[in-house]
């Protein structure tokens, strides 16, 4: 650097306006395709907008101004929608990705583990087809999970009754599972009840997520020195000894990222929870996104739609505030 | 992330001089009881992951189109009959599985083409220059992620319902809003934004750009800059290292991101199914959605399957095969930010 030569005028302008000249195509398109509907939609959020409302948009004579009326109508649950209660919807979405990434994670280390016994048969080929599930487009894992949890021919109820059948009960299993709208534990979750179906969509998400946090788990597996487990082999650490004194201290700055993002991804699933139970029984299963997706594409309410947007939003960021918060912690943990 | 210890290496030279020159490898084998335990665990997950996917490519070779009544995973008929009707006729309506093709793909080739070009310098401009506002600036493209792609169709649904084409008879055409027709005249809609394509592209690369620039950013971050360096002094510009060296680096994550775009493209239902009309602009996803009803039972169980295994199929062989790569791109760029 210290070769230079003398940067004249010109050169050092063209080096100031440089970033923005590459930051100008994608800040033209964002300004014109998100940040200006990001606006938009804050100021239709404060407004009665449905459909008679289309064609003329904000210029409609009947167009009014409600203030926070809809803000309001969503929190204090005035909405005109059956069975909708915002802090029970919110309370679920919470808990659904809380519980799932629970699952997911232990699952995905475990399997990631068992894998990379050295000397394993097999192993690329289990590695390849474990990820299957994630490839597969949401709208068939829902249909075929749907399947499954059918009250009459479905899957499940079938096994139960093969299973109940060798405890000596004869009749056969017809657990609704995705209409029972009664809690089978009744007060597990205080304030938001935890139907069949949710239990139906745990196992159906189980599937479908446990994959991920296996594979890495297995990036980050491989990267531990194998001198490690060979020295504790030495000093006489057994096997759990090992797992729990290296495996998982330093699986820890990758899965920390790794279940923080599956939180993310799962708290807006929208895909397999539209799909499999809609949002239901009496919306036990609505999750933020899908009720949002509700209110614009069926009900075509689009200045309550927006404000849901918008509150959806702030949760969003929370979400984050806190996320960072545990990723930040766990960083200093890992460095110290 | 990414394995790369000369035991696991692909490179069958680093891999035969492992075995040969180090002799610290642990020489413990696994006990056979053991090998075979855990077998029998493998081989058990493999099935339960297997078997929805077992069924549906089961169910995708039955003739018949009602839906088995047991859970059933060995075909017991091999006919592809299924097959032939959904390329034939994919839906109830007048539309061919080509052009439901031609949607999917040029939907979601386009829409990671324009994200990956728009993205890729600003992601640069992020990385590399310390500039004024730098900070505001890339909190400002982080605060669309928080904004899930359903909460953003609201707004866009309603712009681009705005922008038509519409013909105000005797040959004169009219795009509005930017013009009208004479004397306040409505005039046909001939081409309406929101119920097109084009406007669901867009409004899908307003929700993808965001996340391009993050995951460019974060991997371009972890390209050191010696090269760059060494590349002022033998007198390039930025420019020329922006062309000449940070992209040719850059393409195998370039790659990646795309891909990632791709999978979840092709997979598009929420603004898709929100903003379309009209059956010729439907695409694959859409057309499964549409052959699922409310109740099991009203499914062409056969003609459905065979639609999830053609949709499902392609991603599925790339995505395998490209595990890795895909997976460190999530991780560099997507979390660490």
């Amino acid at each position: 650097m210290a070769l230079k030569k003398k940067p004249t005028s010109a050169v050092k302008l063209q080096r100031k306006i440089l970033p923005y000249l590459y930051l100008l195509p994608a800040f033209l398109v964002m300004g014109a395709i998100t940040f200006y509907p990001l606006i938009y939609q804050v100021i239709i959020s404060f407004t009665n907008f449905e459909t008679k409302h289309l064609l003329l948009g904000l210029n409609s004579p009947e167009l009014k101004f409600v203030g926070f009326k809809n803000y309001i109508d969503i929190l204090t649950g005035a909405l005109p929608v059956e069975n909708f209660n915002f802090f029970r919807v919110l309370e679920f979405n919470f808990w659904w990705a809380l519980s799932n990434v629970f699952l997911h994670v232990p699952a995905g280390v475990l399997i990631a583990v068992m894998l990379n016994t050295e000397g394993l048969w097999l192993k690329k080929i289990y590695r390849a087809l474990y990820i299957l599930p994630v490839v597969v487009p949401p709208i068939v894992v829902a249909t075929v999970w749907r399947n499954i949890f059918d009250e009459q021919y479905g899957a499940m109820n079938q096994l139960l009754t093969t299973i109940s059948a060798l405890f000596g009960h004869l009749d056969p299993v017809h657990l609704r599972w995705l209409t029972e709208y009664t809690p089978p534990i009744p007060g597990f979750l205080p304030g938001a009840p935890l139907t069949l179906a949710y239990y139906a969509m745990m196992i159906a998400n189980f599937w479908l997520g446990w994959p991920l946090m296996s594979v890495i788990a297995t990036g980050a597996l491989q990267s531990i020195p194998k001198d490690l487990y060979e020295a504790a082999s030495i000093d006489g650490a057994t096997g759990s000894q090992q797992f729990w004194g290296i495996t998982v201290p330093l699986l820890r700055p990758a899965m920390i990222p790794a279940a923080v993002y599956g939180f993310t991804i799962t708290f807006n699933l929208f895909g397999l929870v539209f799909f499999m139970t809609g949002g239901g029984p009496a919306r036990s299963t609505e999750l933020l996104v899908t009720f949002a997706y509700n209110l614009v594409r069926n009900l075509r309410w689009f200045g309550v739609a927006a404000a849901f947007a918008v509150i959806i939003f702030f949760v969003s960021l929370v979400v984050l505030l806190i996320t960072n918060r545990i990723t930040r912690a766990t960083q200093n943990y890992s460095e110290a | 992330m990414i394995n790369d210890s000369p035991k696991n290496s692909s490179n069958p030279i680093i891999r035969f001089l492992n075995i040969n020159t180090s002799g610290q490898t642990s020489g413990r084998d696994l006990p056979l009881w053991r090998q075979l335990l855990i077998q029998v665990l493998s081989l058990f997950i493999l099935f339960t992951v297997l078997f929805p996917i077992m069924y549906i490519v089961t169910l995708s070779l039955s003739s018949k189109t009602t839906r088995p009544s047991s859970l059933q995973l060995i075909p017991t008929e091999i006919s592809f009959i299924a097959y032939k009707q959904v390329l034939d006729h994919p839906t109830g309506n007048p539309v061919s599985f080509v052009e439901l093709l031609r949607n999917s793909v040029g939907l979601s080739v386009g829409v990671g083409l324009v994200a990956l070009l728009v993205a890729v310098t600003a992601a640069y401009a992020f990385s590399r220059f310390n500039f004024r506002m730098r900070e505001v600036l890339m909190v400002l493209v982080f605060i669309p992620l928080l904004m899930p792609a359903v909460g953003l169709s609201t707004p866009l649904y309603l712009l681009l319902n705005n922008i038509k084409v519409v013909d105000c008879g005797e040959g004169v055409k009219a795009i509005i809003p930017l013009f009208t027709c004479d004397g306040g005249a409505k005039g046909k809609l001939i081409f309406n934004l929101r119920d097109s394509l084009l406007g669901v592209g867009v409004a899908i690369t307003a929700g993808a750009l965001p996340f391009a620039i993050w995951n460019l950013k974060g991997y371009l971050d972890t390209i050191p800059k010696e090269l760059e360096e060494a590349a002022a002094i033998d007198g390039a510009d930025s420019n020329q290292t922006f062309w000449k060296i940070i992209l040719p680096l850059a393409a195998p994550q370039l790659a990646v991101t795309f891909f990632i775009g791709f999978i979840g493209n092709w997979q598009e239902f929420v603004i898709s199914w929100l903003f379309l009309s009209q059956p010729k602009d439907y695409t694959l996803a859409m057309t499964l959605y549409n052959m699922t009803g409310q109740y099991a039972s009203s499914i062409p169980w056969n003609r459905f399957a065979a639609m999830a295994v053609i949709v499902a199929m392609p991603v599925a062989v790339v995505y395998v095969a490209l595990q890795k790569q895909i997976v460190g791109g999530l991780t560099t760029g997507g979390v660490k930010g």
